[in-house]
């Protein structure tokens, strides 16, 4: 951890903080009776608003949630060095990948 | 009072013993049981001497002013961080006394640690005043009403027992995390305005041993006797290396 | 054996936000490839709905909402103390957050069909 990665990880806290509020509250009142995968896709289809908001979403998800892990993990498993800088940069990596690709599924489909 | 003739005595009174568990040796060491009589007024200070002086000379702890003003005789009672002297028997819950040294720190013998790592983290936390290479002749004027001299002074009656130290969870996980003491220290030296070592000292408690690895447990200021609260200086720390940082970015 | 040092406020408050972040971890990259395969066809992500409609995949649905909504309102309360220099050391500010949590679980599973 240095400050730069401190930074970067409380400042995507803000971020996530109001993602998570919208989605939060999309999610519960979408599910009002239901969800089809028709009504989930109806919604986002070739709407701009949501890829925005669900990159912005992904990409500080993918910054926040390995920071916090590398603790985790030195702290409880004990792993030091290198290795887990770079294990850390993957699950970034797995995240940004699985998550853009995610957030423009539901825009094409 | 006369201690042996009082033990003495007391023997004769099983019903008014108490069951003190003490640790003995170092890290390898173990339980050794000792039946206490109790004693109005009574500290855990007074049961651990009591058990040196009249039934084990060969147990090994420490103590000095014995009135709440040093620090020295802080151990885990009962697996909570206390000064003894300040620890009411009466105020224990029921059951027998459980007796450790302090988490986080090499056992010397039975109850007393080696304080030498302690003291290592508050130097390697630049916990100390630094002049500058030109100090100015005369005094400095410090109004103590002002915002950074409040704040440093929230912080700086503190007198090294370590408790805070034993406590915190994450120097348990993070040996070379500097811990809540050196940090709170770094903190009140970052708000004395005469300090010129600021810059040095901002880096020296930044990263995996300084106050980025604090994760708010509060378990410090919960435990602190000096009522301390290194918790909201850690975060002081943060937003201090924070700023630096960014200015660095820009 | 909890030790009796742990039974405070500032202690649950981080082991919720880091089980709940580990939680949260594990589950996001399962959920980026759920939504993923409406890149095929709205059928294959409605039949992979519909496989997620038996009783236990809905109690890990609440659970992971309840996580999420855990994860950041005790994530707040340290940006509060961090940031805004906020002297919080109290039960009831970290009971408030997991009721909160709580509650937008309850939401969720009210909503459901």
């Amino acid at each position: 951890m240095t400050p730069v990665l401190y930074l970067a990880q409380r400042g995507t806290a803000f971020v996530l903080a109001f993602a998570v509020t919208i989605h939060l509250v999309t999610i519960i009142y979408a599910i009002r009776g239901g969800l089809t995968a028709g009504e989930i896709l109806a919604r986002t289809h070739g709407n701009r608003w949501f890829l925005g908001f669900y990159l912005v979403f992904v990409i500080a998800a993918a910054i926040h949630a390995p920071i916090g892990l590398r603790s985790v993990l030195r702290e409880w498993a004990k792993w030091r060095g290198r290795s887990l800088d770079l294990a850390m940069l993957a699950v970034s990596a797995l995240l940004l990948v699985l998550g853009v690709r995610a957030a423009f599924a539901v825009y094409l489909a | 009072m006369n201690l042996r003739a009082s033990a003495e005595n007391a023997g004769s009174h099983p019903a008014d013993a108490m069951t003190v568990k003490v640790w003995r040796g170092d890290r390898a060491g173990e339980f050794q049981s000792f039946a206490v009589p109790r004693r109005e007024n009574q500290t855990v200070l007074d049961v651990v001497t009591e058990i040196q002086r009249t039934q084990d000379a060969t147990l090994s702890y420490r103590f000095a002013c014995r009135v709440g003003m040093c620090g020295s005789c802080a151990m885990n009672v009962n697996g909570r961080p206390r000064w003894t002297c300040r620890t009411r028997v009466d105020q224990l819950e029921a059951g027998p006394i459980k007796l450790e040294p302090l988490r986080n720190l090499p056992i010397v013998k039975d109850l007393a640690v080696d304080m030498a790592p302690f003291f290592d983290k508050w130097r390697r936390a630049h916990g100390y005043f630094e002049p500058g290479e030109h100090p100015p002749e005369d005094f400095a004027i410090v109004a103590p009403d002002s915002a950074e001299r409040q704040t440093a002074d929230a912080g700086i009656e503190c007198i090294n027992c370590g408790i805070c130290h034993s406590a915190c969870d994450v120097v348990s996980w993070n040996e070379e995390y500097l811990g809540p003491a050196a940090l709170n220290r770094a903190w009140t030296l970052v708000n004395d305005v005469r300090d010129r070592g600021q810059d040095e000292r901002l880096a020296a408690v930044s990263g995996d041993t300084g106050c980025h690895s604090c994760h708010s447990h509060m378990s410090c200021t919960e435990f602190c006797p000096k009522a301390l609260s290194p918790t909201f200086s850690i975060a002081g720390l943060k937003r201090a290396t924070s700023a630096r940082a960014w200015k660095r970015l820009r | 054996m909890i030790r009796t040092s742990h039974l405070k406020p500032g202690f649950l408050a981080a082991m919720l936000h880091r089980l709940s972040g580990i939680a949260l971890a594990i589950f996001l990259p399962m959920h980026f490839i759920a939504l993923g395969t409406a890149l095929g066809s709205a059928d294959s992500f409605q039949s992979f709905l519909g496989v997620t409609h038996n009783a236990f995949v809905r109690i890990a649905e609440w659970g992971l909402v309840t996580a999420l909504g855990m994860h950041m309102a005790l994530g707040v309360r340290v940006l509060a103390i961090e940031f805004f220099a906020v002297r919080e050391r109290s039960a009831i500010v970290v009971s408030g957050c997991v009721a909160c949590s709580l509650t937008v679980g309850l939401l969720f599973l009210l909503n459901g069909t």
